[in-house]
């Protein structure tokens, strides 16, 4: 069906298409394997960040915690953000969003566009400026709701409820499934789906290795696991890097034609590992991957033109997932 | 028999600023305590007094995270590249800035 009675009806249910040219080929008379993708950038505001806003403000409404005209107070200059603006818009809530005053002008401009308020904390500051002023702005507002993502179990069953099943009635025969690791929402709950239909799936993480500059600000004692990580749930956790991620996210519109951000070309290069080690081991495979997003948010950064090299400099620095 | 091992910018007070350094040992285990004979103390900041990888570092071979590849009994194999990272993934910024709204601490579990 493809009519709905308004835009938050028409999340989910996204393509999965095959990537004929991408897939690994394999010798005469081997069993085949195949590389899947799931356009998630088909989603109303598109990114797979829909299915979960959409969910933790429903689910949210049905527990009483959110009420017509509350005010939604969310720390992110991502696609959660862009989700629960547009959600919050079609819902009547007013979204509040704190970033980083560096944060790239299409993120700003979309999120204004939506309806959403933005708070900018300080560059300068990094992370710890941004940490403050959220921690201000909690204290001075008592009534704002947050949803917090990182730890809200409707972020997850999300996945379980609707990504996992989409995925298994299009795709019976799957035999790994690999998506971003972030809050980790998608994977914990299509993950469990799976797990729990499929016996011998592998469940495969890939997560963004980002440029030194991310990481020398962090002290290794002060780091952050999402509530919601269940390590049990994965079989597999790759770090890709910038290059990496690149490369996969080049090749994937170059090669079959999706342009997507480079969060997907991360999740590429994981499962191109899967797919050719089940290649070398003569294996079928079913290998279906997340696309979390398309490529138009990033173009501004430069990196799908150039070298690779050049590339990797206009990224570092930057959370490009 | 050399492995590489990258060194996060927070741990090279220990490695005299070195970025990469090189070590031996056919398991992650025995790679660390080689590590801790020519720079004292890193194993520590790694590895917990249980015995464990502290819960906050990732480490990695060949780009695959440990935890899933028997952790500290991991296998290595010569030529392999070995990642410490301190554990910030993808929206780093966001888990910091919900932890703290939440009153959450970010401290470490000891």
């Amino acid at each position: 069906m493809s009519r709905y009675e308004s835009l938050l009806e028409a999340a989910g249910d996204t393509p999965l298409v095959g990537l004929p040219r991408l897939s690994p080929a394999v010798p005469e008379g081997a069993p085949p394997v195949r590389l899947w993708a799931k356009l998630e950038d088909r989603n109303p505001t598109g990114s797979i960040k829909d299915r979960a806003a959409l969910f933790m403000v429903r689910e949210a409404e049905r527990a009483g915690r959110l009420r017509p005209g509350d005010t939604i107070l969310e720390p992110t200059s991502g696609n959660t953000g862009i989700s629960l603006a547009m959600v919050a818009k079609l819902r009547g809530y007013r979204l509040v969003c704190v970033m980083p005053e560096n944060v790239s002008t299409e993120r700003t401009q979309l999120l204004r566009m939506y309806g959403a308020e933005i708070i900018f904390s300080p560059a300068a500051g990094g992370s710890n400026q941004a940490v403050a002023k959220a921690k201000q702005i909690a204290a001075e507002h008592p009534d704002w709701v947050m949803l917090f993502q990182y730890g809200n179990p409707d972020n997850a069953r999300a996945h379980y409820e609707t990504t996992g099943p989409e995925l298994l009635r299009d795709l019976p025969t799957i035999t790994h499934f690999v998506a971003g690791l972030g809050t980790t929402g998608t994977l914990m709950g299509t993950g469990r789906y799976l797990r729990e239909k499929v016996p011998g799936i592998e469940i495969i993480a890939a997560e963004p290795r980002y440029g030194e500059v991310v990481y020398g600000l962090r002290n290794i004692d002060e780091g952050y696991v999402p509530e919601l990580y269940d390590a049990s749930v994965l079989t597999r956790r790759f770090s890709v890097g910038t290059q990496d991620a690149v490369l996969r996210t080049r090749q994937l519109v170059e090669v079959e034609g999706i342009f997507a951000g480079f969060s997907s070309g991360a999740i590429l290069h994981a499962a191109l590992a899967v797919a050719h080690q089940a290649v070398k081991e003569g294996i079928r495979a079913d290998v279906a991957f997340v696309v979390a997003d398309g490529g138009w948010k990033y173009l501004s950064t430069g990196a799908y033109g150039g070298t690779l090299a050049e590339a990797e400099d206009a990224l570092d620095g930057q959370l490009w997932a | 028999m050399a492995i590489e091992v990258r060194i996060p910018t927070i741990l090279r007070t220990y490695t005299g600023g070195a970025k990469s350094v090189e070590g031996a040992g056919d398991t992650l285990s025995a790679l660390l305590t080689d590590l801790d004979s020519k720079y004292s103390g890193l194993r520590g900041r790694l590895v917990t007094e249980q015995g464990g990888l502290h819960r906050f570092v990732n480490i990695y071979v060949n780009d695959e995270d440990v935890r899933f590849l028997g952790s500290l009994d991991a296998k290595l194999n010569d030529g392999d590249n070995v990642t410490i990272l301190p554990a910030v993934a993808g929206g780093a910024f966001g888990f910091a800035a919900a932890a703290a709204l939440l009153g959450r601490s970010t401290a470490p579990v000891r």
